[in-house]
């Protein structure tokens, strides 16, 4: 609970509509995404502006209250969970596109603005803007900056990352600071731009972000190649990135997600084999045809048993689409779904899914993969019931074991969806003490109070997920 | 106010009733936010969002909170559209949970004396009752003859009551005789060589307010080659009172009518009003812990089917087909298109109108704010979402709305209305503008 004080000084600041802390309110903040973790805020707070935000990181930063900054809350790595109580800060009155520089081909926007919006909006000019999370229907640009979201572009076009140019941030001190900028070379100073992508909301707030665009692509192909053995299908794509072809999408289906999928869309994919790869390829017409045509005869070459063409733009979204929605489609299989993005060089993916598998099998749990295969991003779906404790201890164990093969393998234990306070019990097998030292280290500087986003990032100490109802 | 015994009964018959598998089945993957009016007409507040009424009905189960009237509050102001549903990638049965919620809580609060009067009134004594309904003359008869007036005056109703009902009262359509409502038909043949049997549900907004809605439905159907029946001893489908925590009573109503529909011997029973066919063709879940009734419901419930799948399905798209030249849009009825998944054959229909330009509006799909009772009793968020529906109508420079719901017709008309447009569009059932087009075709040279 707030104090009266407190509480005053927030409505003082944004107007009493934008504080609420009746129970009901602080319920529906107390999730993300990701299953398993719940815990209530003692308010939540939506400032209209940047000076606003400043004010309220001061006043908490003063009174020592924490700040979870939350876009959409779809983040699976329990990232806007405010485990520890405090404010949640909400962008919903922070959501424009500030302007479109189509000379300097880049888009400045609000952190609230929905990233299907920014797309649609700089698409209606004929620019581009890759980065494509198959929650892009509903995440936010904050978040997308935060998590450094991936999406299905993200083989050839890299990741959120490789488009801020600049940010507004403010941080818990109430100082605003603008990092980069519109400038295609600019190394005045350490390269804060960076440091923010990713940061999860532990270091400050992002207020404002210009990012990059490209020109649209001129073309795209897609195709689908069939496997009757997984393995086979990891070693095309390891095969297809060897021969110098650099797809804009490589995606990988295993059976049991086909399964669900074509039973949530209804596209006609195969289900009677054992994986799919969704390879797409963009750019001039020759450039497309010529590495489409190379790109089938490779998956020939590893043993595809058959190789399809999409014949339309219809059919082709309609298979991008049954991949968006994958993750969400497997949970209709079992109450819970507990999804994880382990991440290996490209090159080792097959040994991955191998492991996966074994893995799988060892700990007795069901485990469906999907995945950015070309990216070596996999997503290992567990199908499991949050009631069946003993399944869900064997679980976390089953997925203890994929972090350690992951890093054993040169990988990592998040590729995209963030340590939060889910992973962070695991950020010490990727980073080593040292590693974890030195962050903590910038954190500090940053932050001295732990006021953003706290129980983030670091683990307090080697604990597990954690249900905290107040 | 709940108060504390209240929110104690509530919570418990949570524990005890409320669908667990389904509350579990959310993975709160915050898909289907973008898809529900009032979350972004709330200016995005999460508690009026799919996702947040899923959480907090999951948590008064799970005894972290109390559902108290801010729990109440998010559940009233759910439009009950279901338009989370079809996007919902886990298919989170949506509708079914905030109708046990509902149920539950309506059946232990202790209304206000006014809430009460309307809630009785309409579910109680006017909706189960065709004869009553047929006598009713509009909203303001209703309103004037039900007594309503009178308690409205000792319990200060008028200062609640929305200004949008005189409004209201002037797009009510012209109401038939008394014996023009008591003539009803209860068996037509095909006017052209027989495909199909089909026993037509009249509904009780449909069969009054509506009566040349329904005939012209009826004579689509003689024209598209059904041989018709129109069970005498129908009652209303209970839609309104599903929706309202009127549970019990639904399931009276649908015994009724399974018992009226059941002997017929019909290839379907069609309805013309999205909201209605939607509640029939949920009857088997209705009915499913009812083991001498779960049986009957399926195949009830198999049966249903909108006017427009029926017409499509017997090719009357193809007929000629013919209007003056206008602009036409199409609002879906939410209903018809979330749980019926009844969308593409209006759209089909309408295309195939020589004359007709078809113009698809923006958001045609998201819900038009009338939803049963709500644009009575919760006016403000109503308005709100009927301003932008009639914003993205205006772009489209249509003539004619066509609707497939009367709860729909009823509420375009009232926009048209507040936007002062009436002489320049009109809203319509599709049925009405389909006969006028079968009609305008074949009229006699010359005329
Ligand atoms: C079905 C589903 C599919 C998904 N698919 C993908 C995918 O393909 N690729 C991918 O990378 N991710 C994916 N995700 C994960 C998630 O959608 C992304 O992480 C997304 O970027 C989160 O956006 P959000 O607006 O919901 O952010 P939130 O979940 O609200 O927040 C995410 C993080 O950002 C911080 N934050 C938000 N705004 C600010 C701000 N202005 N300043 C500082 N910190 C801020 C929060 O504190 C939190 O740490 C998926 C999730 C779901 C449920
Ligand atoms: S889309 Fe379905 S699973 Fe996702 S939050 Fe909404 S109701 Fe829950
Ligand atoms: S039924 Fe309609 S108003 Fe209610 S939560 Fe679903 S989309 Fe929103």
């Amino acid at each position: 609970m707030l104090n009266d004080k407190v509480k005053h000084e927030l409505i003082s600041i944004v107007g009493a509509d934008n504080v609420q802390d009746s129970r009901a309110s602080l319920l529906v903040y107390s999730y993300d995404a990701t299953p398993q973790f719940q815990s209530m805020p003692d308010a939540v707070v939506a400032p209209r502006n940047t000076d606003e935000v400043a004010e309220v990181l001061k006043l908490c930063n003063e009174h020592h209250i924490p700040v979870v900054p939350r876009g959409s809350g779809t983040n699976l790595s329990a990232g806007t969970t405010p485990v520890e109580g405090g404010i949640v800060l909400l962008f919903k009155h922070m959501q424009d596109i500030v302007e479109i520089d189509e000379e300097n081909l880049t888009v400045t926007v609000q952190p609230g603005l929905i990233t299907l919006d920014l797309i649609n909006a700089v698409e209606a000019r004929g620019l581009f803007y890759p980065p494509d999370p198959s929650s892009m229907k509903i995440s936010t640009m904050g978040g997308n900056l935060n998590e450094n979201s991936g999406g299905l572009r993200g083989l050839k076009y890299g990741v959120t990352r490789d488009y801020v140019m600049g940010l507004e941030v403010v941080l818990p001190n109430g100082d605003i600071i603008h990092t980069g900028g519109k400038l295609a070379k600019d190394v005045a100073g350490y390269d804060l731009t960076r440091l923010f992508v990713g940061s999860e909301g532990t270091l400050g707030v992002i207020t404002e972000a210009t990012m990059k665009l490209v020109p649209m692509p001129e073309t795209k192909k897609t195709i689908l190649a069939l496997y009757e053995d997984i393995e086979a299908a990891a070693e095309a794509v390891s095969s297809i990135i060897a021969h110098r072809i650099i797809p804009t999408t490589l995606e990988f289906l295993d059976r049991p997600t086909l399964k669900v999928v074509e039973e949530y869309a209804q596209i006609g994919l195969p289900t009677d084999i054992e994986a799919v790869l969704l390879i797409e390829q963009d750019g001039p017409q020759e450039v497309v045809d010529h590495d489409i045509e190379k790109i089938a005869a490779l998956c020939r070459d590893n043993q595809a048993i058959r190789v399809d063409v999409a014949k339309s733009e219809l059919e082709a979204d309609a298979l991008r689409t049954a991949r968006r929605t994958a993750l969400s489609a497997l949970a209709r299989l079992k109450p819970t779904t507990i999804l994880e993005d382990a991440t290996v060089p490209r090159s080792k993916i097959a040994e991955m899914v191998r492991a996966i598998n074994d893995i799988a099998r060892e700990y007795k749990v069901d485990i469906c993969t999907f995945g950015h295969a070309g990216d070596g991003n996999l997503h290992p779906t567990c199908l499991t019931d949050v009631r069946n404790k003993e399944e869900i201890h064997r679980v976390e164990q089953a997925f203890e074991a994929i972090f350690h093969q992951a890093v054993e393998l040169g990988g990592t234990i998040t590729g995209e969806h963030g340590v939060g306070a889910m992973k962070s019990p695991y950020l010490h097998l990727k980073l080593g003490d040292e590693g974890i030292a030195a962050m903590k280290g910038i954190k500090q500087a940053f932050d001295p109070n732990n006021i953003m986003n706290p129980g983030k990032m670091f683990a307090k100490s080697e604990r597990k997920r954690v249900v905290v109802h107040t | 106010m709940i108060t504390k015994q209240e929110r104690q009964r509530i919570q418990t018959e949570f524990q005890e009733k409320m669908d667990y598998d389904e509350l579990l089945n959310c993975m709160r993957c915050g898909f289907c936010l973008p898809s529900c009016p009032t979350y972004i007409e709330s200016g995005y507040d999460e508690a009026h969002s799919p996702r947040g009424r899923i959480a907090l009905m999951k948590a008064v189960v799970d005894g972290d909170i109390e559902p108290d009237d801010d729990v109440k509050r998010s559940l009233d102001m759910c439009l009950g559209c279901r338009a989370c549903e079809p996007v919902c990638p886990s298919g989170v049965n949506y509708g079914h949970l905030l109708e046990q919620a509902r149920d539950i809580i309506y059946q232990n609060h202790d209304l206000s004396a006014t809430t009460k009067a309307i809630r009785n009134i309409a579910f109680k004594g006017l909706f189960p009752n065709q004869g009553r309904m047929r006598t009713m003359t509009g909203l303001l008869g209703f309103y004037q003859r039900s007594g309503l007036q009178k308690a409205a005056r000792l319990t200060g109703i008028m200062k609640i009551l929305p200004d949008n009902l005189a409004t209201m009262e002037k797009v009510l359509p012209e109401v038939p005789s008394l014996k023009q409502l008591k003539n009803r038909p209860d068996h037509l043949p095909s006017l052209v060589p027989q495909k199909k049997k089909a026993a037509f549900f009249s509904g009780c907004l449909m069969d009054s307010m509506f009566m040349s809605t329904n005939d012209a439905t009826m004579k689509l159907l003689q024209y598209a080659g059904c041989e018709i029946v129109i069970p005498d001893s129908q009652a209303c489908c209970g839609a309104l009172h599903g929706h309202s925590g009127e549970k019990q009573q639904a399931k009276e109503l649908a015994k009724r009518n399974i018992i009226a529909f059941e002997d017929t011997g019909a290839d379907y029973i069609i309805t013309n009003a999205g909201g209605c066919g939607a509640f029939l063709h949920d009857y088997d879940h209705l009915l499913k812990d009812d083991p001498a009734w779960a049986e009957r419901g399926k195949d009830f419930a198999a049966k249903i089917k909108d006017i427009s799948s029926v017409l499509v399905e017997l090719g009357f798209d193809e007929l000629p087909l013919q209007l003056p030249d206008q602009v036409v849009t199409y609002q879906d009825s939410c209903h018809l298109k979330n749980v019926q998944k009844t969308f593409l054959e209006p759209r089909q229909l309408l295309h195939a109108i020589d004359g007709v330009q078809y113009v698809e509006m923006n958001d045609a799909d998201r819900c038009c704010g009338s939803a049963g009772i709500y644009n009575i009793v919760e006016s403000e968020m109503s308005m709100q979402i009927l301003d932008y529906k009639m914003k993205q109508v205006e772009t489209t420079q249509a003539k004619t709305i066509a609707t497939a719901n009367p709860g729909c017709l009823l509420q375009m008309k009232l926009g048209i209305e507040r936007e002062g447009l009436s002489d320049t569009i009109r809203a319509v059932h599709i049925v009405d503008l389909l006969l006028e087009a079968y009609e305008y075709t074949r009229q006699p040279v010359g005329s």
